[in-house]
């Protein structure tokens, strides 16, 4: 499994060169540049744009660019944003813990709700349970998460006042306190709420229809002839094969999830990574974008990893070597 | 061929009388099984032969009450397990006679373990579904159930899971979960038609000797009347969800009465031959949904059909001591008062 892992790994490297490429390349096709997105061009001196061009090697050739900002960048220098004018990689660790607990938290609402309504839906195929889940996840699913947020806000936050408007944490608040934490998780909530319900009708659909299918098996009818009880059957047989395929779901929402915040945290105003995303796309940050746009990346490849390597734990007929 | 001198005072383990087995099919149930009756006696081996589709499998897992949920359902008729009728027990109940009084094993080996649960485990969970032991009991009692069918090196293979086994090693596995709890009636649904011909004998050799060890009655099911020959005290031959005939096996090898039974004997495969040359039966077995309604099953196929076997259902009657058959050929087939007089025709 070591060995696996560490071949995984270095294969990463080729395919994170690629994307830097093209992540590169993205950024220069772009108009503008982070210089356009800072000054306003009509009313700065040309001879003092010159300059900065210059002072920022954006008259270099691009393979020279290239070169400095990857090599920069593998030493963790993602370079100065051009916006809040610090370094990318301090912007981004800063919003990194907020994303992380939001995508956490969501995902265990999500999976908390699919598990619970799948399994439900499971056992009990085509009945007025099982269609009551299905129509509840269809309506989630359509529900655009901007109209769900939007809702939410308004009638948990606004109306019963029972969350925070928008924030991660309070601000009088000392960091590192016991409130601290808990107005943290007191923020996450809502959001993690909209989130997560929205990714939920997928997995519970796909869960549902895994444990179906799992109840047809002859491993089934054995269990049954050896008169174990049949909740038994569902919870323990026929759960431990369905969560098999939910693992490689695992891997794919690592970074999908991150993706999703961008609306969600901007709308909550939240100060993740998907708001600095954003943010930095309308203020043409190219240094903080092209850093997410590689984080991105890379979080999609390792949480491929990680499926892969969920799946040798979870499936004994699979073996990592 | 083995003794058949079991005594006729025994009282029966199972009773099945009169079984309907139907599944609905486009909101309309057909039968499987109709009107099957038949009894296993203490320490017997029955077996169940007759071609594919023929209700074998529906028959017994009627008796195990293991029909697919919803689909397949017990219609009509009994089923008792030593005396009582266990046909219209709750799940719950027939929970605790599964494993334990009744055990089965399946056709598929290579499926019917869970692929992600150890051997160990499986085999742990019959013995404590019906026992209060500890875990660690359990599991010294499935390593010695392993070796008792014939595993080598099973304080391993416990905790190996079943896609490192062959086939034949999982019919094994599938026997001594069967087995852990000593039933008193193993179901035994074509355990060797997956296998190597070398295995097969291996594994019924297994079930023989277990079924003597253990005093247990076994339903052997199987296509192969060559299986019957080797181990089995009785036969009933089925046909399209019915009992067409029903013998001692030496009755039946050495005074075949169905045209049917007739048929299969032919088409028992011959190991002593280079070539397999298996005489196979022209036609195929009505499905559910097109049973004739009146007349023999058996009819369409039948090289010695008459016409009234489409008009007339032929009945189980005794031909000869301990043998019975359901063919119009035979005087007590027929339902009383309808057979027609013939001058001079004999009907046998
Ligand atoms: N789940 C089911 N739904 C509908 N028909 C079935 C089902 N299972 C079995 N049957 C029908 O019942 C008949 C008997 O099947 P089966 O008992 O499996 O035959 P055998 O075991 O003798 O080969 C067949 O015609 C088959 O098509
Ligand atoms: S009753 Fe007629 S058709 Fe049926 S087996 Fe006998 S002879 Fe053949
Ligand atoms: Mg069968």
């Amino acid at each position: 499994m070591l060995k696996y892992t560490i071949k995984r790994l270095l294969g990463t490297i080729p395919m994170l060169i690629l994307i830097s490429i093209v992540v590169f390349s993205l950024a220069k096709l772009m108009p503008g540049d982070s210089l356009s997105g800072e000054i306003d061009p009509l009313n700065t001196n040309p001879e003092y744009i010159e300059e900065m061009r210059e002072k920022l090697g954006y008259n270099e050739p691009l393979p020279v660019q290239y070169f400095n900002w990857i090599t920069g960048f593998v030493q963790g220098d993602f370079g100065k944003s051009t916006k809040y004018k610090t370094d990318v990689f301090d912007i981004i660790m800063e919003k990194v813990p907020n994303t992380l607990l939001l995508g956490v938290i969501s995902l265990i609402i999500t999976y908390i709700l699919a598990f619970a309504m799948g399994m439900y839906s499971g056992r009990r195929p085509y009945t007025i349970g099982d269609n009551a889940i299905a129509g509840i996840n269809y309506i989630m699913l359509a529900i655009p998460s901007f109209v769900a947020a939007v809702v939410a806000i308004y009638f948990f936050s606004f109306h019963l006042n029972w969350f925070p408007f928008g924030g991660s944490v309070d601000i009088l608040i000392e960091k590192g306190s016991f409130e601290y934490y808990i107005s943290k998780l007191h923020h996450v909530l809502l959001p993690a709420l909209v989130l997560g319900a929205m990714g939920t009708a997928s997995y519970t659909q796909f869960l549902r229809n895994d444990i179906i299918d799992n109840s047809r098996k002859d491993f089934v009818r054995t269990a049954r002839a050896k008169g174990t009880p049949i909740r038994k059957i569902y919870n323990v047989h026929i759960l431990r094969n369905s969560i098999i395929p939910l693992v490689t779901f695992l891997g794919f929402d690592f970074a999908a999830l991150i993706g999703g915040a961008i609306i969600t945290e901007t709308i909550f105003t939240y100060p993740g990574i998907g708001m600095l995303f954003l943010d930095s796309v309308t203020s043409r940050d190219y240094p903080t974008l092209m850093a997410l746009t590689m984080l991105l990346s890379f979080l999609t490849l390792a949480g491929n990893l990680i499926a892969d390597l969920l799946y040798g734990v979870v499936d004994p007929r699979i073996r990592l070597d | 061929m083995s003794a058949k001198n079991t005594s006729i005072t025994q009282t029966p383990i199972l009773q099945v009388e009169n079984l309907q087995t139907g599944f609905k099919i486009d909101g309309d149930f057909h039968n499987a099984v109709e009107g099957v009756s038949f009894e296993v006696k203490r320490k017997q081996i029955v077996g169940v032969v007759g071609e594919s589709g023929c209700g074998k499998s529906v028959m017994s897992l009627s008796i195990m009450q293991l029909l697919p949920t919803g689909i397949g359902k017990i219609r009509g008729g009994e089923v008792k397990f030593e005396g009582k009728n266990i046909s219209s027990l709750s799940d719950k109940k027939m929970n605790n006679i599964r494993g334990k009084d009744i055990s089965m094993i399946f056709q598929e080996p290579m499926t019917s373990l869970n692929p992600v649960f150890t051997i160990g485990y499986q085999i742990e969970e019959v013995i404590l579904n019906h026992e209060k032991i500890s875990k660690k009991e359990a599991r010294l009692r499935s390593v010695s159930l392993l070796k008792s069918v014939g595993i080598p090196r099973a304080d391993k293979i416990v905790d190996e899971y079943p896609h490192q086994l062959s086939g034949g090693m999982r019919q094994r596995v599938m026997i001594a979960m069967a087995i852990a709890c000593q039933p008193k009636l193993l179901i035994a649904d074509e355990p060797t038609t997956a296998l190597d011909v070398t295995v097969q004998a291996q594994i019924l050799d297994l079930l023989k000797g277990i079924q003597e060890a253990n005093d247990m009655a076994i339903i052997l099911i199987t296509h192969d009347l060559g299986v019957v020959a080797e181990i089995c005290d009785e036969v009933l031959v089925m046909y399209a969800g019915k009992i067409v005939e029903k013998a001692t096996v030496d009755e039946l090898f050495n005074n075949p009465k169905h045209p049917y039974t007739d048929l299969l004997m032919k088409a028992i495969p011959r190991m002593d031959e280079d070539v397999e040359v298996l005489a196979t039966i022209d036609g195929l077995v009505p499905s559910v949904m097109n049973m004739p309604e009146v007349g023999c099953r058996f009819a369409n196929r039948c090289p010695s059909a008459m016409p009234e076997c489409l008009t007339v259902t032929p009945k189980l009657g005794e031909v000869a001591s301990h043998h019975e058959t359901a063919c119009l050929l035979y005087d007590e087939s027929w339902p009383e008062g309808t057979k027609p007089y013939r001058e001079g025709a004999s009907m046998a």
